[in-house]
């Protein structure tokens, strides 16, 4: 198993990452009027023709698949810890990892999946 | 309650406990005649001398600088030698046992826990240069500077009244707590020390910095004015800075070799001979 150094190092990596990528969400979300950024049909940033436009882009599917990961990977390893704190006996915690692991990959693979297809599909349309 | 409102009799509600007796704690209240300037500590030996010799707990310097009488006052972790009557201000003064450690018998904590995270964090200078610290020659040299890094938490006194207010003391057994943690930062940080690699091995796993949550009861409650929650922030920073290979790695302290060619001045007596000889 990896050793808490390392993995509360990535905890924090991921928790920047984070701050950084809900930065340009808040950004493109909420600041729309001041800086139209990634909304080139104009109007709200959730109309079709601008989340579609987003979704066409390959920076987009790759900070969605990076938000993806590190939002997951910082919500189960803060999730691990507080489970941690309750003193569990050591084979219970062993299992406690591998379950949140397996949560983890599992909704990353879907989660990136739904990115992919949106990708593809806009291409094709 | 101001000190002059504080009535002649104060009244004791200790929390009290004989493991081998009785399973639950039993709580019981003692007057005590109360004087100027009268410690928590004071007030326990009046009722141990005067209403009841079965009341049990540790102490020893009477001054703050043993750390042996680490209780919890009014909820609170205090040293009961260091803590005043008027200062609590209350006419009833509850005490019992620190929280988060096993219980001995009434106002005593098993400590043991505490103490063996403490030691498996090597703190004491670790160096390589195993001659010279079996048969020193001289002093290392540390600047004032270099001093400054660490000196505020060699005040320590293991009193145990930082983990018995850390909220994940309360919970994690695995978790070091704050007085080891603060040990092992403040031989990381001795410039004489070299033995970061060698505490590596337990810090960097669970028993590391990794659960505080930097609630800060541990540098609150300092009766030393130490504060470990700063102490596990800048080790966390240390051992990431290490991860990503950033640490700057501190100068070894070196020999302070004796000066020689130099002459006695008149009236300087020679220093005695060594009482203990390897």
């Amino acid at each position: 198993m990896i050793r808490d150094q390392k993995l509360w190092t990535w905890h924090i990596a991921a928790g920047i990452l984070i701050l950084c990528l809900l930065g340009l969400h808040m950004a493109i979300m909420h600041l729309d009027a001041l800086l139209g950024l990634f909304n080139p049909f104009g109007g709200h940033p959730i109309d079709w023709q601008n989340v579609a436009a987003r979704s066409q882009s390959l920076f987009f599917l790759a900070s969605y698949v990076l938000l993806l990961g590190a939002a997951l990977f910082h919500g189960l390893y803060g999730l691990r810890n507080i489970l941690f704190e309750l003193d569990p006996a050591a084979p219970l915690k062993k299992s406690i990892s591998w379950v949140l692991i397996l949560i983890g990959l599992g909704l990353f693979v879907v989660g990136s999946w739904a990115a992919w297809m949106s990708f593809q599909n806009t291409l094709v349309a | 309650m101001s000190e002059n409102k504080l009535p002649e009799t104060i009244i004791f509600r200790i929390r009290r406990l004989a493991p081998r007796r009785a399973e639950e704690p039993t709580w019981g209240e003692y007057p005590v005649a109360y004087s100027l300037g009268m410690t928590v500590l004071d007030g326990l030996w009046q009722i141990k001398e005067r209403v009841d010799s079965t009341l049990a707990w540790r102490a020893s310097c009477r001054m703050g600088i043993c750390g042996s009488c680490g209780m919890f006052i009014n909820g609170q972790p205090r040293l009961g030698c260091n803590t005043q009557i008027a200062e609590l201000g209350t006419s009833v003064v509850t005490v019992a046992p620190l929280p988060n450690f096993p219980i001995i018998r009434d106002l005593v904590p098993d400590l043991r826990p505490m103490f063996d995270h403490h030691t498996a964090l090597s703190p004491y200078i670790i160096r390589h240069d195993t001659e010279e610290m079996e048969r020193p020659t001289g002093e290392f040299y540390q600047s004032t500077e270099e001093m400054e890094q660490y000196l505020q938490f060699s005040y320590c006194i293991k009193c145990a009244c930082c983990a018995a207010a850390c909220p994940t003391c309360a919970t994690d057994s695995q978790y070091s707590g704050p007085m080891a943690l603060t040990q092992a930062h403040r031989y990381n940080t001795d410039t004489r020390d070299d033995g970061f690699e060698d505490r590596q091995e337990v810090l960097n796993g669970e028993a590391g910095p990794w659960r505080c949550h930097f609630a800060g009861e541990c540098s609150r409650v300092c009766p030393k004015g130490v504060d470990p929650g700063k102490a596990i922030q800048l080790m966390k920073r240390q051992l990431v800075a290490d991860y990503v290979g950033l640490r700057k790695k501190k100068p070894l302290a070196q020999l302070n070799v004796k000066p020689k060619d130099i002459e006695r001045r008149e009236g300087i007596p020679e220093a005695p001979e060594p009482t203990v000889t390897s």
